[in-house]
């Protein structure tokens, strides 16, 4: 599973790093991004979840988080 | 310039304000939750470069503000500006034009309509003389509240109230993560636990929730009465809670009743002033006959806010 790590990226960066990754995936393909803790953990996820992925799972990880999605329709 | 005519009823309600120096004042326009057509834009500088001083003013309360007109163009000025198309504000004891943030149809934390309850408030309750001092009303489509809702008269906040299907629930977290007031803590059973005291009705666990599982169960209005700002500041306090979009206007109405009522003799007062001296529980009793299911059990009196400490003298 192809991993994208958007650690160190602050909002609204990371989340326009986030588009511009799956814009080269294919549409039902899972993958995971990486997140730092706060604003990102909180907004990344929905704002993907409203672009039409569909968002599969949370995770901590040493003091990071992991989402896990299914790339949407383009 | 003795046959200089002007066409009194323009001034009904009010919008044109005298400025320093002989004969200039401001038109105030009346552009209800600040939203403009680019149409309306135009036409409004194309006046304001016939008349004016060639600049406008942007008011905290959303309006354009044509600055320099003489007294002697009011009438070409409401002509130019086209009746239908853009029409003058209003100023003194009156019911003001209602703010709002941009609402839901592009803002993703919007929650309701706060561009239609403007319009709405605007088309039926602006101008409305209340016989004591301005009455301004203000609506915020989240808990964000950008546009500062209790510090108005009547400030009305979007909000929802979440209820979870647990059955679709994936134990993903992402509420629990997404809940800025600490509502939602994720469970044993991997199921998120919902302190409902906590909640701020933002919506944010609807937004987040991968499976829909979150779900709206009510949808309305927070409204907070009493609020204002200048020099002795009130910030407003709850009176009802989910106020349903389409009662919006009969909510306010009913406000003004009581206030035109309780302010009787009192002179130039805001409503918040009067509640302080007349107690909350007038105000609650006289909603809750119309508004049963939506006004809170018990409120607390307007705040003050103490923005002359420590200079004010003892």
């Amino acid at each position: 599973m192809q991993t994208i790590d958007l650690r160190g990226v602050s909002c609204p960066t990371n989340f326009v790093k986030a588009k511009l990754e799956l814009e080269d995936i294919e549409t039902g393909t899972t993958v995971e991004f990486l997140l730092d803790d706060g604003e990102p953990v909180k907004n990344v996820p929905r704002s993907l979840k409203a672009e039409g992925h569909k968002l599969l799972g949370l995770k901590e990880k040493d003091g990071h988080y992991v989402l896990t999605l299914e790339k949407g329709e383009d | 310039m003795a046959d200089v005519k002007i066409d009194l009823r323009n001034l009904k309600a009010g919008g044109f304000i005298k400025e320093r120096g002989k004969d200039l004042f401001t038109v105030r326009l009346r552009v209800p939750g600040g939203r403009m057509s680019v149409e309306r834009l135009s036409r409004i500088a194309s006046v304001a470069q016939k008349y004016g001083k060639g600049f406008v003013h942007l008011s905290v309360r959303q309006s354009i503000e044509l600055i320099n007109i003489n007294f002697a163009n009011f009438d070409a000025v409401v002509a130019e500006l086209g009746e239908e198309q853009q029409k003058v504000a209003s100023c003194g004891a009156r019911v003001r034009v209602p703010t709002a943030c941009g609402g839901c149809e592009y803002n993703p934390n919007g929650l309701v309509d706060t561009q239609k309850s403007a319009l709405d408030v605007d088309e039926k309750l602006f101008g409305t003389p209340t016989g004591h001092h301005k009455f301004k009303v203000g609506f915020a489509g989240c808990p964000f509240d950008c546009p500062k809702s209790a510090t108005n008269d009547v400030g009305l906040q979007g909000a929802i109230w979440p209820e979870l299907d647990a059955e679709q629930c994936i134990n993903c977290g992402l509420c629990a993560k997404s809940c800025t007031e600490g509502a939602l803590t994720m469970g044993e059973n991997g199921i998120p636990l919902f302190a409902e005291e906590k909640c701020i009705y933002c919506g944010d666990c609807l937004k987040v929730c991968p499976t829909g599982a979150w779900k709206e169960q009510k949808r309305g209005y927070t409204v907070r009465i009493g609020g204002k700002w200048g020099r002795s500041p009130l910030v407003g306090t709850l009176y009802a809670t989910f106020l349903p979009e389409d009662r919006v206007v009969d909510f306010i109405a009913s406000v003004l009743e009581w206030y035109k009522e309780k302010a009787e003799g009192a002179g130039r007062v805001r409503i918040g002033d009067i509640i302080l001296r007349e107690g909350c529980e007038t105000l609650l009793a006289h909603l809750r006959k119309d508004f049963p299911e939506y006004v809170v059990d018990r409120t607390i009196p307007p705040q003050i806010i103490q923005t002359q400490l420590p200079l004010q003298r003892q």
